[in-house]
């Protein structure tokens, strides 16, 4: 690991004095002052926890990389790359507990996947052959709810969800085993949209049992998180009532303890809690855009140096993990980087009629009128030689 | 019965029967809303029941959206007509698709109450039709019940239905009394009716108009036409049956709406009854409306909403063909 003297001093500069970090940019174990009160707690954490947020960190970097390749190559509709954000997205996932509900935007995929969620369900939503994907209300797929990509419209199912928990008293009963809460992810753009303000207020005012993760990657698509906000954006979730705390999002450990502290309040029945991690898509927005007309390489290089990947291994080489580790998990990455490209592959078409299904729960005679009709003209092409 | 202690009546046999029923929405509570169709509820059912909310409509409906997957049936309160744009990319853009995007896994038993049209002389954005933007969006259902027996009845088949249910209150209609029959509902929630037996021209509306074209029926009568009067009840889907039937009796129709005309319901009504029913036409299906400007300020409404005469002057012209 090579250590560059400007990079700790670039991510102090303008940082909030209340920054929850434990990892420098190097690596090095070095809790800021706002770090304390998390210390025990991530001091419990065992080397296998250490070595499983690694883990799940470089594996799904080599699952992006490679969804990135499918779509350059035609496979993909779109992909939103999630490069440089898994450590925001890994300590939050695993923070949370099993009974939880997770509400993705469309970015998060180690949260998905740390939960159970097949990834090429993602795959099939990318190419075209879903809206969404999966059913959250199957126990593999973790509670974890499907993406939405109007930006904050899944802050208030979020919040309904949460205000359902409470009314249900499903929290605060208690018993940490059983109390419930809601997670929802969104992003620096999104913090503008109105639905993620209503879903502030209605959290508070309703007390749901909920934490607003904010990922601040600092662009939306081209335009810098300054035009969205003149005030750090975690300092919005304290106007509306609620303990909110900025941490280093590019530190696994720092997202971990401190989404995990606030899902266990939050679960107690204390309210709603917001985090805002301050991380950065070292990728484009989507495969539709391209970072290079709207940001300067030294900036991408000033965050390439906070990677989060490379942080974690720097620490977990220090703490004296094998060289064993790093190459068993080299290895899962590209056998699920293989096995997406495989499966992408062999991913089939859609019958035509498959449009009709599901518009409705109940029987349509709208929709069962064009779908005869559409059968109708298919056929009518069957015998059409003659 | 009046019309609106119908509908309170339906809501409360709805909570009674099922705690996952929870109304939410603006001022609902204690005021029993602006148009006091909640009146009483909260003091009956709670305030974990009837959830006066903060005034956010897009709040009101997202956060609806999240309960209905925690399993709850809510049902919206929408204060007033013109006030349901800020919640439009919820109801359109998320309630409409959740279960599609789902693929079915996930249902949306959401109701959605709007006081809608003109007929009382309030200030802009508090009498509009906005009920084709939700009649154009798949996914959801549309109703709008004329009377107080369907308020009470339709209500109940709204929030008992799997899937979204707008559900547009005449609200000109809300003092109305009526006949309501508590022991059997007449109709399931997405039939038309024949309100009104006639053998000339068949008059077709929903919602206020639908005392509009009685009046116009009776005035008809009197002077030798005689009219057929359908009540549409659901606007999506579109129960054809008996308004196809009335038009190869008589073969003439006039539809009569206070929303624009320009690509409303009544224009969707006129193409299909001229697709299925060409051959028993006498003549063009005419469509009387609003014009196509904004809801005029009240003092205008007059000029602006279809009266007896405008739908008897269509009437003329249906049987000069």
């Amino acid at each position: 690991m090579t250590t560059d003297a400007t990079a700790p001093s670039a991510q102090t500069s303008s940082e909030p004095p209340t920054l929850v970090r434990f990892l420098q940019a190097d690596g090095s174990f070095a809790p800021s002052p706002a770090a304390e009160p998390y210390l025990e707690l991530v001091e419990g954490l065992a080397d296998a926890d250490l070595e499983q947020f690694y883990r799940d960190m470089a594996v799904i970097r080599a699952f992006d990389v490679q969804a990135t390749n499918l779509q350059r190559q035609g496979q993909l509709a779109l992909w939103p790359p999630s490069y440089g954000q898994e450590a925001a997205q890994v300590g939050s996932a695993r923070a949370a507990r099993a009974q939880d509900h997770l509400f993705p935007s469309y970015r998060e995929h180690v949260v998905t996947r740390i939960r159970g969620v097949d990834p090429i369900d993602i795959i099939r939503l990318m190419r075209g052959l879903t809206h969404g994907g999966w059913n959250p209300f199957d126990p593999k797929n973790g509670n974890t709810h499907i993406y939405t990509l109007v930006l904050g419209a899944q802050t208030l199912h979020a919040t309904g969800f949460g205000m359902g928990l409470t009314l249900d008293g499903r929290c605060g009963t208690g018993d940490p085993e059983r109390d419930e809460a809601v997670i929802v992810y969104y992003g620096d753009g999104a913090s503008s949209q109105g639905d993620v303000h209503e879903a502030m207020v209605f959290a508070n005012s309703y007390r749901t049992p909920e934490v607003f993760f904010l990922q601040n990657n600092q662009w939306a698509i081209s335009v810098p998180v300054s035009t969205q906000s003149r005030s750090p954006l975690y300092k919005r979730g304290e106007g509306y009532g609620m303990p909110s705390i900025p941490i280093d999002g590019n530190d696994v450990l720092a997202s971990w303890a401190v989404t995990r502290t606030a899902l266990d309040e939050a679960r107690a029945g204390q309210g709603p809690r917001a985090i805002e991690a301050m991380t950065y898509r070292l990728g484009a927005h989507t495969t539709s855009d391209d970072p290079t007309k709207y940001r300067t390489s030294d900036e991408e290089e000033s965050w390439r140096r906070r990677d989060p990947i490379a942080r974690m291994r720097a620490y977990l080489l220090a703490r004296g993990a094998s060289e064993a580790f790093f190459a068993d998990v080299e290895a899962e990455s590209q056998a699920l980087a293989d096995d997406t490209r495989t499966r992408t592959n062999a991913l089939g078409g859609l019958e035509a009629d498959s449009m009709f299904a599901h518009v409705y729960s109940e029987a349509h005679p709208l929709i069962d009128e064009q779908r005869r009709w559409l059968a109708d003209y298919e056929v009518s092409f069957a015998g059409g030689a003659s | 019965m009046p019309f609106s202690r119908a509908i309170n009546a339906g809501l409360r046999a709805a909570m009674a029967a099922s705690d996952r029923v929870l109304l939410m929405g603006e001022d609902i509570g204690k005021l029993g809303g602006v148009f006091r169709v909640t009146e009483g509820l909260v003091a009956e059912f709670g305030d974990r029941r009837v959830l006066d909310t903060p005034l956010a409509e897009s709040g009101i409906v997202g956060t609806a959206i999240g309960l209905a997957m925690a399993g709850f049936r809510p049902v919206v309160e929408i204060q007033f007509d013109g006030f349901v744009f800020p919640a439009f990319d919820q109801i359109t853009a998320q309630l409409a698709k959740i279960t599609n995007r789902h693929e079915g896994a996930v249902q949306m038993p959401v109701v959605i109450r709007i006081p809608y049209g003109g007929h009382i002389g309030a200030v802009e954005h508090h009498q509009e039709s906005p009920e084709a933007y939700f009649t154009h969006t798949a996914g959801l259902r549309v109703v709008s019940p004329s009377t107080p027996n369907d308020g009470y009845w339709m209500i109940q088949d709204a929030i008992a239905s799997a899937d979204p249910v707008i559900f547009l209150e005449p609200k000109s209609k809300y003092w109305q009394k009526g006949e309501v029959d508590t022991s059997a509902r007449a109709l399931p929630l997405h039939a038309s009716r024949v309100v009104r037996r006639g053998t000339d021209v068949t008059l077709v509306g929903h919602g206020a108009m639908v005392t509009t074209l009685l009046q116009a029926a009776s005035i008809a009568e009197s002077e030798g036409t005689s009219c057929e009067v359908v009540d549409l009840r659901s606007l999506s889907p579109v129960d054809y049956g008996p308004i196809l039937d009335s038009v190869r009796r008589t073969g003439r129709m006039v539809y009569a709406q206070e929303a624009p005309g320009f690509t409303s319901l009544g224009s969707e009504v006129a193409a299909t009854v001229m697709e299925k029913a060409f051959y028993a036409l006498e003549a063009p299906v005419l469509r009387v409306s609003g014009f196509d400007t904004p809801f005029p300020a009240a003092k205008l409404e007059g000029a602006y909403l279809p009266d007896a005469d405008r739908v008897l002057e269509a009437v003329d012209r249906a049987l000069a063909y």
